[in-house]
């Protein structure tokens, strides 16, 4: 049961060509996405989260940015390769996106409906008309109300949460393989946060679209992935299906997300955070990129950058420890088998 | 909406009625009266007392400003001194004249300025930008005799494919009915005189044409590219809509609203700022008017026209700013 990825992304590599040189943002980075899951990427802001979901959509600021290295499978060919007009066929229609800033997203000239009949019409050799019941129809599927009367609204009218609905509709109106919801709730209240995602899980239930869920926040991983991939400082460092990261996080950093999601039940004073931010993409010469960071690191993590080990099936760590561990767990397996 | 209008035009009010005042009190200021100049030289003290009497100049100033004033609540502009026929009957064909080549000339000067600026934004930092930036900055910096004589000079003088100055053929006129003359001759259904009236439009259009063209080129440009960063341009490109149309639908009406205003400001100047260029192309229009009258000390003409050219000037200021609100619906007048 070899089931192929519908989206597949190996050894991504992704520069900014600054004053300094060429400055990578993102390495090593390789993942599958499989038909009709829901994936999920975290780490905090600047861990290069949405320089991949960008590369893979083609939409890097160019310049500065260009992908160096690497190859993105979408079913099976490499988009990477794509002249400009390959590319523009499979945007908004194979392969959607939706942001973080809903409230900047749309243009405040056009109506709701001119944008949303655009998305399909730019894809679709359709009447006017099938183009603005394809509209209204996927308006009622995220959950707007009065749609005549939407159609003709204008961004400034709706709500946050609203034009974040109009933005999934607008990216699903052509029916995508893979839809990349870039920190889709982030700029959003919390209660509306919620009404989102619960959109976004419902939609991959009804509709099968595979989802790349961009977060920094683990807590909304936990409600809708069902895989997860934390990345740190441009690299990914550990990744695993939901309930292994949970149970079982063996990286550092995923245990210091871990305990940075806010327990409801248990009554602390302050909320956890890893002391120290991310560091400046291309700052960290060599060694682990956590290192200056990490509360178990060791002597040669300053020196030797981990390698991505598979612990487990489906359990990649990107951390010494995980090789020390093993060796002592392979050594106690040794002594208790005398 | 029409309350905003209304409210609007309501405020020129006391604009214009300070701008009569200044223009009243400049002309004045200049040495010189009418009736010397319209005498001469030889003209005897009576004579020229007797003038002044009946053009009303021997009146204090103030009672000839009112006198004035309350002629143009009757809509009377005044009479002409130096043709003694009223003002209101023999203004307009100047106008029109200036009118239509300032039209084309802003036609010109919008058509190619957006679409430079566009393509220069478009291509940020190609060698194609770098040059359009560089003719648009000599563009705003060039003097306009000098660009219109030397026009005149090669394609006119040296070249002969254009008349050297004039509205029309002399041998063949125009027989008038708007006095826009690109009109008259289209509701004539005269394609030879049409053609003679356009050819005579360039080469003055032309160098009319060249500040505003880089200025709007130049800003096209700058809000083009503040545009082009932002997050729903994203979007639009995330649809996998053609840069061309992300450019010229999703960036340009964006971008408009400066573009809009600087071509309101330059058709102002236009309107009121022909008068090199006409005086170069021998052209009948409202600057000529002007230049005449004050040098014939003929001040009804040069008030009121002036008076009409500062109501054009704030009649494009409102039109642009009606058109902001039809561009953004986020803009409302109450
Ligand atoms: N336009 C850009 N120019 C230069 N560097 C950039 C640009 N965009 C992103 N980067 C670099 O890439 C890093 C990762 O950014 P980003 O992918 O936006 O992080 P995230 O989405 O995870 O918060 C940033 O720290 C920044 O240094
Ligand atoms: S490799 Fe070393 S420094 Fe890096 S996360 Fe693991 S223990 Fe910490
Ligand atoms: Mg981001």
């Amino acid at each position: 049961m070899t089931i192929k990825p519908l989206l597949q992304v190996k050894n991504l590599k992704t520069s900014f060509f600054t004053d300094d040189g060429e400055v990578p943002a993102v390495e090593d980075i390789s993942f599958n996405v499989y038909p009709g899951e829901i994936v999920g990427i975290v780490g905090e802001s600047g861990s290069g989260k949405s320089v991949t979901s960008l590369s893979i959509m083609g939409l890097l600021p160019n310049p500065p940015g260009k992908v160096t290295g690497g190859e993105i499978y979408l079913n099976g060919k490499n988009i990477l390769q794509f002249n400009e007009k390959q590319m523009r066929r499979v945007r908004g229609n194979e392969l959607a996106m939706i942001f973080q800033e809903p409230m900047t997203s749309l243009n405040p000239l056009f109506t709701i409906g001119n944008q949303l009949m655009e998305a399909v019409l730019i894809h679709n050799k359709w009447p006017k008309k099938k183009a603005y019941d394809r509209a209204v129809e996927m308006l009622r599927l995220v959950g707007l109300p009065r749609h005549e009367e939407l159609m003709n609204a204008y961004p400034h009218e709706l709500s946050g949460g609203m034009r974040q609905r109009v933005m999934i509709a607008m990216a699903l109106i052509c029916n995508p393989k893979v839809l990349i919801a870039d920190e889709p709730t982030t700029a959003l209240d919390v209660t509306i946060q919620a009404q989102i995602l619960q959109l976004i899980k419902e939609i991959n239930e009804k509709l099968k679209t595979a989802v790349l869920l961009i977060t920094h926040d683990l807590g909304v991983v936990a409600e809708v992935c069902e895989r997860v991939i934390v990345m740190y400082a441009g690299k990914i460092v550990e990744e695993g299906d939901v309930h292994t990261i949970f149970q079982n996080p063996q990286h550092p950093y995923t245990k210091g997300l871990l305990q940075s999601i806010p327990d409801i039940r248990k009554k602390e004073k302050r909320l956890y955070s890893i002391p120290g931010t991310v560091p400046k993409p291309g700052s960290v010469k060599k060694g682990c990129r956590f290192y200056s960071r990490c509360n178990v690191r060791m002597p040669r993590c300053l020196h030797d950058q981990p390698p991505y080990y598979t612990t487990e099936e489906n359990h990649k760590v990107r951390c010494w420890l995980v090789e020390k561990e093993g060796e002592e767990r392979e050594q106690s397996t040794i002594t208790t088998s005398q | 909406m029409y309350a905003y209008i209304i409210r609007r035009l309501l405020t020129l009010i006391p604009v214009l009625l300070g701008l009569t005042l200044i223009v009243f009190l400049m002309i004045r200021a200049i040495p010189g009266n009418p009736a010397h100049i319209i005498l001469g030289q030889a003209a005897t003290e009576e004579s020229i007392e007797a003038l002044n009497k009946k053009l009303g100049l021997d009146q204090p100033w103030y009672v000839q400003y009112f006198k004035y004033l309350g002629g143009l609540l009757t809509g009377d502009l005044g009479d002409s001194i130096r043709t003694d026929s009223p003002i209101s009957e023999q203004i307009w064909p100047y106008l029109a004249g200036t009118i239509e080549l300032a039209l084309v000339a802003m036609l010109i000067a919008v058509f190619i300025g957006v679409n430079a600026g566009i393509i220069s934004a478009w291509f940020q930092n190609s060698w194609f930008d770098y040059a359009l930036m560089l003719l648009a900055l000599i563009g705003v910096s060039m003097p306009i005799f000098w660009l219109g004589l030397l026009e005149q000079w090669i394609f006119a003088v040296n070249l002969d494919w254009f008349p050297t100055g004039g509205r029309d053929n002399v041998r063949n006129p125009v027989e008038p009915i708007t006095h826009l003359y690109i009109i008259d001759t289209i509701i004539q259904g005269d394609t030879e005189k049409l053609v003679e009236v356009i050819r005579h439009l360039v080469l003055p259009a032309v160098a009319l044409a060249t500040i505003p063209m880089a200025i709007i080129a130049r800003i096209t440009r700058s809000s083009m590219l503040e545009v082009m960063r932002t997050d729903y341009i994203r979007t639009a490109k995330a649809k996998g809509m053609k840069m061309f149309w992300v450019v010229y639908k999703h960036s340009l009406k964006n971008a408009s609203i400066p573009i809009l205003t600087v071509i309101g400001l330059q058709l102002g100047l236009l309107l009121g700022g022909a008068i090199l260029t006409e005086t170069i192309f021998s052209w009948p229009g409202i600057g000529r008017y002007i230049y005449d009258a004050i040098n014939y000390r003929d001040y009804p003409v040069v008030q009121s026209s002036i008076l009409i050219i500062a109501l054009f000037f704030v009649l494009i200021n409102l039109i642009v700013d009606i058109l902001y609100a039809i561009i953004d619906p986020r803009i409302k007048y109450r």
